[in-house]
C-alpha cells in the first residue's frame, strides 16, 4: 500500500508530518480556545443576569 | 425579493449576534467539506499519483506545500479586505475577523516555508536560498508575526485594530509580491507558478486534479478556521467589555 519513495522518503515524509503537525496543533488550539472563551462568557452572563 | 435582498446584504454579518448565528449553521458544513476535500486529496495525491521524471517522490510535497502557500497569500489579502472595511466603515466583526486570520495565515507560511525548505534540499542542494519568493515570503511570515504581536500588545481593541489595519496595508506589498516575485525579478532558484490559466504552464493532469482537491480543503479548512475563532474573538471582546462594565457599576 505504502508507495516507494526511494531516495526521498526521508523528504517527502518529513514535510507530511510538519504540515500535518502544525494544522492538527492549529486546529486543536483554536477548538480549546473557543470552548474557554464561550465558558467565561457564559459565565459572566449569568453573574450579570443574576446582579440584574 | 426584499427580504431576498436584504438576505444578501453582507453588511448584516456586520452584526455580532447575525455573525455567529449564521457561522454556527455553516461551520459543521464547512468543517466536515474541509475533512473530507483534505483526506481525498492527500490519499489521492500520496498513494495513487505517479513519481514525476525530474523530481521523483518529492513532486509529493506539491499537496502541501502550493495549497498552503497559496493560502499564506490569500490570508493576507483577506485580513486586507477586513482592515479596510474596519478602516472605511468602522464595523467590529471585521477587524475581529482580520485578527482570527493571522494565525491561520502564520501557520500556512510556515507550512509553506518548511515544506519549501525540506524539498528544496534534494532537489536545489540547500534548504534555503535568498530567492525573490523564499525570501519575500520570510518577510510576510515576520509580518504575520508582528501583527499578532501587535494585536497582543495594545489593550484597547479600538486602538489595536487601527494600528494593526494599518501594518495591515503595508504587508501587503510583500503578500502581493510572494506570489509574483518569480514574474517581477527572473533570477532565483523558485519555480514560476504550478497553476495558472495557461494549460501549457501548468503541471501535467495527473498531478493537477488531486492538487485542485487538496487546494480546496486548505480553503474551507481556512474559511472553517476563521468562523471559529472570529466566533472567539467576537466572546472574548463581550466578556472584556461586561467585565469592564461590572468593575465601573
Amino acid at each position: 500500500m505504502m508507495p516507494d519513495l526511494g531516495k526521498y522518503a526521508g523528504a517527502v515524509l518529513s514535510s507530511y508530518a510538519v504540515a500535518l503537525g502544525l494544522i492538527v496543533v492549529l486546529v486543536a488550539l483554536s477548538i480549546w480556545r473557543a470552548r474557554r472563551v464561550k465558558a467565561a462568557l457564559d459565565l459572566v452572563e449569568k453573574r450579570n443576569k443574576r446582579h440584574g | 425579493m426584499g427580504r431576498y435582498v436584504r438576505f444578501m446584504s453582507l453588511w448584516e454579518y456586520a452584526n455580532p449576534v447575525k455573525f455567529i448565528r449564521t457561522t454556527d449553521v455553516v461551520l459543521p458544513w464547512v468543517s466536515v467539506l474541509a475533512v473530507l476535500c483534505l483526506v481525498v486529496g492527500l490519499i489521492w495525491g500520496f498513494f495513487f499519483t505517479p513519481e514525476d521524471y525530474r523530481q521523483g517522490s518529492t513532486v509529493k510535497i506539491i499537496y502541501l506545500h502550493v495549497p498552503a502557500a497559496l493560502m499564506a497569500i490569500n490570508a493576507w489579502m483577506m485580513m486586507l479586505v477586513a482592515s479596510l472595511i474596519w478602516i472605511i466603515r468602522r464595523h467590529h466583526v471585521s477587524a475581529l475577523a482580520a485578527r482570527a486570520a493571522a494565525p491561520v495565515g502564520a501557520v500556512m507560511t510556515l507550512i509553506a516555508l518548511a515544506t519549501g525548505a525540506l524539498w528544496g534540499q534534494p532537489m536545489w542542494g540547500t534548504w534555503w536560498a535568498w530567492d525573490p519568493r523564499l525570501t519575500s515570503f520570510l518577510i510576510l511570515f515576520l509580518f504575520y508575526l508582528g501583527y499578532m504581536a501587535l494585536w497582543s500588545a495594545i489593550e484597547d481593541d479600538d486602538t489595536a485594530a487601527d494600528l494593526t489595519s494599518i501594518l495591515c496595508l503595508v504587508g501587503s506589498v510583500f503578500a502581493v509580491l510572494s506570489r509574483y516575485a518569480v514574474n517581477f525579478w527572473n533570477q532565483g532558484l523558485h519555480q514560476g507558478a504550478s497553476l495558472s490559466l495557461d494549460k501549457e504552464e501548468n503541471v501535467a493532469d495527473v498531478f493537477y486534479f488531486p492538487l485542485l482537491v487538496c487546494i480546496a480543503g486548505f480553503v474551507l479548512l481556512f474559511i472553517a478556521l476563521v468562523f471559529l475563532r472570529t466566533q472567539t474573538e467576537i466572546r472574548a471582546r463581550r466578556t472584556r467589555a461586561l467585565i469592564a462594565r461590572e468593575q465601573q457599576g
